[in-house]
């Protein structure tokens, strides 16, 4: 159960594209025709199934505060959370040398379409952020890293999908021409967040609010924001109710 | 002969308007949209990215003539990341409150494409001084589009620029309030950040016909 919450949670909900803002560079370059597209999201979601997993253990056993441990009880005390980025960006950039590696050896036919879209990965942010985040939200085991890897690729593998479909059709549509290209993709892209977001009410029913651990610092602060203003609001009606009253 | 020859001038103002980073060469987009509630972010956001850029471009030329090709994709991230924990930790030590609105968006500076498109495209192939500038040009053609989105959001969905009120007080009904002017609390929402970035353009495009796109 909890792993199926994880995982519709971080292909709607949290989706990369349209929650978070991750990838967008390669979301837009490379979502011109929906045959590419599809290349570069099904490589997105392997190489995200194998660095979440990879960086959740090297995060659990050498970078979190008291991680050293199993090293013996004197180091117990390092904290190397710092290294962080550059062991996580290292293991990218390695597991996408391997995967080209690989591709090439066994289906020459893939790595000739995917071409130099392989190795853009690794500048990916939707991958590195796919850690990052996985840090952030202490998941807390292997298996549901792996799950949320799973789940933030085919997000975003739904997204690309969608923009490409949308861009193949966009093409005959009348479009201002200083808007044409780039201009209309944003605005798309922008629609569709504000139709992804609906999906926030999903795993609570839409009858409460998704707990606040759950969302990213951005979204708290911005809630946080709106429950200032509610009380302020609250506060200045009982202000002139009392001044009516009296 | 001045400090900058014209050649070097361009360098900057270049990426300032006809190749800015973010909407003529589309790079850099995630962290322009996803920081940009906030003007202040925005601000630090746009420094960071100054920092990192600069030094990197001018470390990556330095070390343009020892590095493998075949390796360089690594060595480039490694000295990004490097430059992106000092800027992450200076930003932990001054101010922890941004640091944490930021969280996850200063690691994503690594991944920032802007960055590695310029090492790939000029550093690996100018000289230092060069390199700096046109690593300077980028970034700021790049936070001037952050401040910009970042302003208008700001401005429009909560009221206030920099943490200050004015458009007068929504409480009170002062300033533009008193006319029934009422926040835009949309503009705080993500999916704004991509609609004013896609206005952006369009303005920009249709002052320069020469950027127009086919489709």
């Amino acid at each position: 159960m909890e792993h199926l919450e994880l995982f519709f949670k971080s292909i709607f909900i949290d989706n990369m594209v349209f929650a978070t803002f991750l990838g967008m560079c390669s979301y837009l370059a490379v979502s011109k025709k929906v045959t590419t597209a599809v290349g570069l999201g099904a490589a997105v979601i392997f190489v995200l199934m194998v660095t979440v997993p990879l960086n959740w253990l090297l995060d659990q056993y050498i970078l979190q505060p008291g991680a050293l441990k199993w090293l013996g009880a004197e180091y117990a005390a390092y904290d190397l959370s710092f290294l962080s980025f550059i062991l996580f960006i290292a293991t990218i950039a390695t597991m996408v040398q391997l995967v080209e590696i690989i591709v090439e050896k066994f289906s020459p036919s893939l790595y000739n379409s995917l071409g130099i879209f392989l190795p853009l990965i690794a500048v990916n942010c939707a991958i590195l952020g796919g850690s990052l985040f996985m840090q952030s939200r202490e998941i807390p085991t292997l298996g549901l890293a792996l799950t949320y890897g799973v789940g933030s690729g085919i997000g975003w593998f739904l997204a690309i999908l969608a923009i490409a479909a949308i861009r193949e059709k966009i093409r005959y549509s009348n479009i201002p021409a200083p808007l044409r290209g780039l201009g209309i993709t944003f605005i798309v892209t922008g629609l569709m967040a504000i139709g992804f977001m609906s999906f926030g009410g999903m795993l609570t029913g839409g009858e409460e609010e998704a707990k606040a651990e759950d969302k990213t610092a951005i979204e708290k602060t911005v809630e946080e924001k709106k429950i200032e203003e509610a009380t302020k609001e609250v506060k200045e009606e009982v202000a002139v109710n009392t001044k009516e009253i009296k | 002969m001045g400090l900058l020859s014209k050649k070097d001038a361009a360098l900057i103002t270049d990426p300032f308007a006809d190749n800015n980073p973010i909407t003529i060469q589309v790079l850099g987009i995630c962290s322009a949209l996803a920081i940009t509630a906030e003007l202040k972010a925005s601000i630090v956001m746009a420094v960071s990215v100054l920092f990192v850029m600069g030094v990197g471009n001018v470390v990556i030329s330095l070390m343009r003539n020892i590095i493998p090709s075949k390796i360089r994709i690594i060595a480039q991230l490694i000295v990004v990341a490097t430059l992106v924990i000092i800027v992450d930790l200076v930003l932990k030590a001054v101010a922890y409150d941004l640091s944490k609105t930021l969280g996850a968006f200063i690691g994503l500076i690594i991944t920032n494409c802007i960055i590695m498109g310029r090492f790939e495209a000029f550093a690996l192939a100018n000289g230092p001084w060069r390199s700096f500038l046109d690593g300077i040009g980028n970034a700021v053609g790049y936070g001037v589009i952050l401040i910009l989105v970042g302003f208008f959001r700001e401005l429009l969905g909560s009221g206030t620029l920099l943490g200050f009120k004015v458009l007068g007080d929504p409480i009170e009904k002062t300033g533009l309030y008193a006319l029934g002017y009422e926040n835009n609390g949309f503009m705080l929402l993500a999916p704004m950040a991509l609609i004013v970035v896609g206005i952006i353009i369009w303005i920009q495009r249709s002052r320069n016909e020469a950027l127009i796109e086919e489709n």
